[in-house]
């Protein structure tokens, strides 16, 4: 604790140190750095360590090679759970990021009726995966659902029985779900660009729609980084909301990476090829993050508002 | 139910599945309000501790009504008995009690006494050294042996000695028909499988749905093939994939069986959207039972549900029940049945001395008391135990009960259900590749290759 900041400073203590004054406080970091290695690295290492293990779960950990990473890969049934994974990534994105932006726009906004909307919006937010996944289940069911319930033959789809239709149902149900969550974080955005930009492009004569392709989405590029990577890193871990409402089915046509390591590990009893499937996740995703990472720009720290 | 051939161990493990309410990560949202185990402990409101930590023996069985009102009277009556060496009950709804058990197991925090479906999963406990031979406590207890239906002992024995001890019921998965529906359309119950695909266009026509089917839940489309598989080449074919004999799932009966299935599945014999509907929310039944559907292949279990939730269907006698129907020109006999023999209760290894003894005084006197069998009956249920048919009496669910024991009693084969004697790698395939057979998106011959792939792991 000796490195601590002096209770009463004196003209001693005000001298920089070497380490340019915060190189003492670095203890500061041990509470989450602990944290973090206790539930983050340990059991990431452990994880690492079990896929080349054999383990049925409950007996013997046995040393297995590679075996388990060459029974993942030679199955046909992990390329497929990479693609619907990255397929329900890709349009969840494509769907929630324009929507988000400009609901978070229209968010921004000081008047009343907005506030009251917001907080509205933000009620999906409240409800857990799983029971949005039942009420879901019970909406759908093309026997007693909604559409049965109303007497509209339309709404009577066989909704989660169809391969194309199911992942189509997974995408809506979570951008329905998370739509208000990036929404918010664009309303923060957009309401940190200050009013000067668009006073200015007022007396230029920008219309609002150029306005927003002109100041509000560049000036957003950073929280579009922010929220694609949540989205993105997100997707790749879902699993509730996936597993109660379709199991992964019809077949495996929703089958994301994450229900195929549950399937593998926890009804299959094949800890090793679950924790090779789990490491596959976590790579995927520290890769993705570091990709969206750079599309910042190599200078992520640059202000925007330079000059302002 | 004497002397039953019984060729598998067979398990019994949805007999709660359809009475409990709620999908399995959730129960505890639906109503419970903790999806964790819901502990009434006698005296003790502190449940749930593992076993080998606490003081007194611990057990570990499925919530679900009213089979765990049944087994809470069991613990009940035996606790008043000891009140020195009480048994600490936690219940579990049925899916999150497979994790759970695995869980305990793995971590050495599991019960003294374990409640099981015998089969594979025993045999992996048995192998993993989590559970004690109970051989020498059937040996000292031959009067509680000569009790139990003998087929019952198949699913508890691995390399010959028996780790379970069978009680509560025995369920044969039978074919349930509304009769008024059938009537309305104007056919028959079907006495064969030809005569199936003859009315499934019949009723289709009619705006009714053939059969009524839990797709999602995967192990409801496995009864299908169970019983196809029995009537088409008998239970030769399934036996030879148990016992792990190369290519045995690209047996020409295999094959036949496989395509007269998607020959169903085509003709639209199953509801729409059968994929996404789900046993555990008892919707399949709810089909029958509002007459959306006809027919509906299941376990002997969903009755009480049927009987609870649908009105007056079963009290005004719309519900019928038969067993499978034969094939035309198959190699099974009619009277083959499928289903679970029993369930089981182990007890764990990792257990005290003590909790050991109680353990085995628990098994030895609670589950077959006269109080206990006659509370299955009146549950609407056949106990395991010999003659228990003479309690049957004649309430109103006599018929029912009479046609179950028989059913079961004559069954000439009375096989396991396959996800559960096949070890858990095996059957989590098989259950995978049941469910792309029903949405047709592999063709028996590619069913029978991905499945011969895992024959023996």
């Amino acid at each position: 604790m000796t490195a601590g900041a002096p209770v009463v400073p004196s003209a001693a203590s005000r001298t920089p140190r070497r380490g340019g004054g915060t190189g003492g406080l670095w203890w500061l970091v041990l509470p989450a750095l602990a944290f973090f290695v206790t539930f983050g690295v340990v059991p990431l290492l452990g994880v690492f360590g079990l896929s080349f293990a054999s383990w049925n779960g409950i007996g013997a950990i046995t040393f297995g090679g590679l075996d388990a990473w060459r029974t993942v890969l030679a199955d046909p049934g992990l390329l497929h759970s990479i693609f619907v994974t990255f397929e329900i990534m890709v349009i969840s994105w494509a769907v929630q990021t324009p929507a988000s932006i400009l609901l978070g726009t229209f968010l921004a906004g000081f008047q009343r009726y907005r506030g009251v909307l917001a907080v509205l919006y933000v009620l999906p937010l409240l409800l857990s995966s799983a029971a949005l996944a039942v009420t879901w289940k019970a909406l759908l069911d093309p026997n007693f659902g909604l559409g049965a319930g109303l007497g509209i033959p339309l709404l009577s789809q066989n909704w989660l029985g169809e391969g194309g239709l199911a992942v189509a149902v997974v995408i809506f149900i979570v951008s329905w779900q998370f739509v208000p969550f990036h929404a918010l974080i664009y309303q923060g955005g957009v309401r940190q660009i200050p009013r000067s930009l668009y006073e200015a492009a007022e007396i230029d004569g920008a219309g609002r729609v150029r306005q927003f392709f002109s100041i509000t989405l560049p000036q957003l590029k950073y929280t579009i980084i922010t929220s694609s990577t949540l989205m993105v890193v997100g997707s790749l871990t879902f699993f509730d909301l996936i597993f109660v409402l379709t199991a992964g089915g019809p077949g495996d046509a929703t089958r994301v990476l994450a229900v195929e390591m549950y399937q593998t590990g926890f009804l299959g009893n094949q800890m090793g090829p679950a924790s090779a499937i789990a490491v596959i996740i976590v790579l995927s995703g520290l890769v993705i993050a570091q990709l969206l990472r750079r599309l910042g720009g190599r200078d992520a720290s640059a202000s925007q508002l330079e000059g302002m | 139910m004497d002397p039953q051939s019984q060729h598998r161990p067979t398990a019994t493990r949805r007999a709660i599945l359809g009475m409990a309410a709620g999908l399995p990560l959730i129960g505890g949202l639906a109503a419970c309000g903790s999806s964790g185990p819901g502990t009434s402990a006698s005296g003790s409101a502190s449940g749930g501790s593992g076993g080998g930590n606490g003081t007194g023996a611990s057990f570990w069985t499925l919530s679900g009504k009213p089979q765990e009102d049944i087994r809470q009277q069991a613990v009940d009556a035996f606790n008043k008995a000891n009140p020195d060496t009480p048994i600490k009950i936690t219940l579990f709804q049925n899916d999150a009690y497979k994790q759970k058990v695995k869980t305990a197991l793995g971590a050495g925090q599991a019960p003294t006494i374990l409640w099981g479906w015998g089969g594979g999963g025993l045999k992996s406990w048995v192998d993993a050294g989590q559970v004690d031979d109970l051989t020498d406590f059937f040996a000292e207890n031959s009067a509680l042996k000569d009790k139990i239906f003998p087929s019952s002992f198949g699913a508890a024995t691995v390399d010959d000695k028996v780790y379970a001890l069978p009680c509560e019921t025995v369920t044969p998965i039978v074919l349930f028909y509304n009769k008024k529906v059938l009537e309305k359309v104007g056919v028959q119950p079907p006495q064969s499988w030809q005569e199936i695909l003859d009315i499934v266009p019949k009723i289709n026509a009619a705006g009714v749905a053939p059969f009524s089917l839990g797709g999602q839940s995967r192990w409801t489309n496995m009864m299908w093939l169970e019983f196809l598989y029995d009537r088409i080449g008998g239970p030769e074919v399934f036996q030879a994939v148990f016992d792990g004999e190369k290519d045995a799932w690209s047996n020409p009966d295999s094959i036949q069986a496989l395509t007269e299935m998607q020959k169903l599945i085509k003709m639209n014999g199953f509801v729409k959207g059968f994929a996404s509907i789900t046993a555990d929310s008892n919707a399949d039944q709810a089909l029958l039972y509002t007459g959306k559907a006809a027919m509906m292949l299941h376990g002997a279990w969903t009755y009480g549900g049927m009987k609870n939730d649908g009105g007056d269907f079963v009290s005004g006698g719309n519900l019928g029940y038969m067993n499978f129907p034969a094939y035309d020109g198959g190699k099974g006999d009619p009277s083959d049945s499928v289903g679970n023999p029993a369930q089981y209760l182990s007890i764990s290894s990792k257990a005290s001395e003590e909790e050991k003894a109680s353990a085995k005084k628990f098994l030895a006197e609670s589950q077959f008391t006269d109080e206990i069998l006659q509370a299955w009956i009146d549950s609407g249920n056949i106990p395991v135990a010999q003659g228990s048919d003479s309690l049957i009496g004649s309430g109103e669910d006599a018929d029912w009960l009479k046609f179950q024991y028989d059913t079961a009693a004559n069954a000439k084969s009375f096989a396991q259900s396959w996800d559960q004697a096949l070890p858990p790698t095996q059957a989590e395939v098989l259950l995978d590749n049941i469910a792309k057979l029903f949405q047709l998106s592999i063709s028996p011959q590619q069913f029978a290759s991905n499945l011969n792939a895992v024959i023996g792991k």
